[in-house]
């Protein structure tokens, strides 16, 4: 083949170098910069990072969508069923005044908070829509302690990557990274539209996540686990791990 | 449908040399990549849509508020009351997966497509009508000939028709442009960098509702597209976009 030349074999190989060695150079600033999402394998990795990564970049500094009182919905939906583990049931009739959220893992002081700690710091109001992603959504003005409070209480060390959020009748746990843990609108919700949260909205705590779709706004937490890696939290699921979208 | 009978002998009217291809190999294989999305895209799309089959305007809607329109179809999700007595699977995860990673493929092959579609002048050339073609008696002559299934002259195996031009024109840089806008819309963490992408739009609800309806509008265009190539010939067609050779360019090789 004539078209095979000597320098076309040349030229070929060295964009094969270049792009190769681009695309190396830019995994390891994608990873320093923590622009790689936990499921970045698979053959739905390449999709998933560059949505994480675009996104992280673009998102930086900025804040969910807040609406006017008069857009709070007068038909929030719960979804899902209320939990009916025998435990939970025991402090729900005690008027969860033994509920303890757990902080662990990478952080100075372990340690545990009563309802009536968290309510003791200085509260945050907030009103954003919560968004399943099935499609629909409500509006609704979620109250708590921003999670970066807890977390500064506790101590975070400094090689933490990723906060894990555990939920005890569900026996489920999600995570998020430090970006959005440290975020100003992620939230240790105890209040909702005025009141206490109702236990099928996630009372007595819910971690709202307002950036991120509903299924990572966990019902229920009770624990934290700073960590600087997943492996052992999360072994991949069907739903991808980032839910910017 | 076969189109021996009337493929054209004579010499096309565009004069080109037996190596021009009908279809530039930048435009063939964007086509065929475009292709291979909508059908992902599309499927893993109805499969998110069986989730919640109700439909909003505005800023929210969920199943305790009333909805704009339902579809008639079951859904995945027990709390949707559908009519039916059954509920199907949960088939969002990896549906969300693949609708994501093949928009990203799509966007990276449309902006491939446009950007040589301009350098090449490809879009001006074969995309944007003559002025000439585009008075009111020339196009209603145009739509009357399509309304009458009047097959197509040799002329057209080298160019596109007026109505042709302005659909394609329409998909490649109203519908598609849609698509992407109401589908980051969406995205609750695009839309905290981006308000005024969803706000313009009424809200949450009817970007969501908007790109159901886009989706419909390219569903049509698709079967509309696929009607044509069948009536135009469907082997001189596809011979022309998979290996750019035109039917009449058959007696110069």
């Amino acid at each position: 083949m004539r078209s095979f030349s000597r320098r076309k074999l040349i030229t070929t190989g060295l964009a094969t170098t270049a792009g190769v060695s681009g695309l190396a150079a830019a995994a390891k600033i994608a990873e320093r910069h923590g622009l790689i999402p936990p499921d970045c394998g698979g053959i739905y990795g390449p999709g998933e990072t560059l949505t994480y990564a675009s996104q992280r970049l673009l998102t930086r500094h900025s804040l969910a969508r807040e609406f006017q009182r008069n857009q709070i919905s007068r038909a929030p939906f719960a979804n899902g069923k209320p939990p009916v583990d025998p435990t939970f049931k025991r402090f729900e009739a005690g008027g969860f005044a033994d509920w303890r959220l757990a902080v662990d893992g990478l952080v100075a002081r372990p340690g545990s908070f009563s309802l009536a700690d968290l309510r003791s710091y200085p509260a945050s109001r907030q009103i954003t829509q919560l968004t399943c992603e099935e499609g629909w959504g409500f509006i609704a003005e979620w109250i708590g302690v921003p999670l970066h409070h807890v977390l500064k209480l506790a101590g975070i060390l400094p090689h933490a990557n990723y906060v894990v959020y555990f939920s005890a009748p569900d026996r489920w746990s999600d995570s998020v990274d430090m970006a959005d843990a440290l975020h100003p609108q992620t939230l240790l919700t105890y209040g909702m539209n005025g009141g206490d949260l109702p236990v099928p909205h996630g009372g007595p705590l819910r971690l709202r996540v307002p950036r991120q779709l509903g299924y990572k706004s966990l019902k229920w937490v009770n624990r934290l686990t700073v960590t600087d890696s997943l492996d052992k939290f999360w072994e991949g699921g069907s739903y991808s791990w980032y839910a910017g979208i | 449908m076969s189109d021996s009978a009337w493929v054209p002998i004579v010499t096309p009217a565009v004069p080109a040399s037996a190596s021009t291809p009908r279809h530039s190999a930048v435009v063939r294989v964007t086509h065929w990549i475009t292709a291979l999305c909508f059908l992902a895209l599309l499927v893993s799309g109805v499969e998110l849509i069986i989730s919640h089959p109700r439909f909003y305007w505005g800023e929210e809607g969920n199943v305790n508020t009333s909805s704009l329109f339902d579809l008639p179809i079951p859904a995945s999700r027990a709390a949707v009351k559908t009519g039916y007595a059954y509920v199907l699977p949960d088939q969002n995860g990896w549906s969300r997966y693949l609708h994501f990673q093949t928009a990203w493929i799509a966007v990276f092959t449309g902006l491939l497509y446009a950007g040589y579609g301009m350098v090449t002048r490809h879009v001006r050339k074969n995309l944007l009508p003559d002025r000439a073609d585009l008075s009111w008696p020339a196009l209603w002559r145009e739509i009357l000939d399509h309304l009458r299934f009047k097959r197509p002259g040799e002329e057209e195996a080298w160019s596109y028709n007026v109505l042709q031009r302005l659909t394609y024109l329409v998909v490649i840089f109203v519908l598609f442009p849609l698509m992407i806008w109401t589908g980051l819309a969406m995205s609750p963490s695009f839309t905290s960098a981006f308000p005024a992408t969803v706000n313009v739009l009424g809200g949450h609800q009817s970007a969501r509702t908007v790109h159901f309806f886009v989706t419909i509008s390219l569903v049509l265009f698709v079967l509309v597209h696929i009607a044509m190539i069948c009536l135009a010939g469907f082997r001189s067609r596809m011979r022309a976009m998979i290996t750019g050779r035109a039917g009449a360019h058959q007696e110069h090789l």
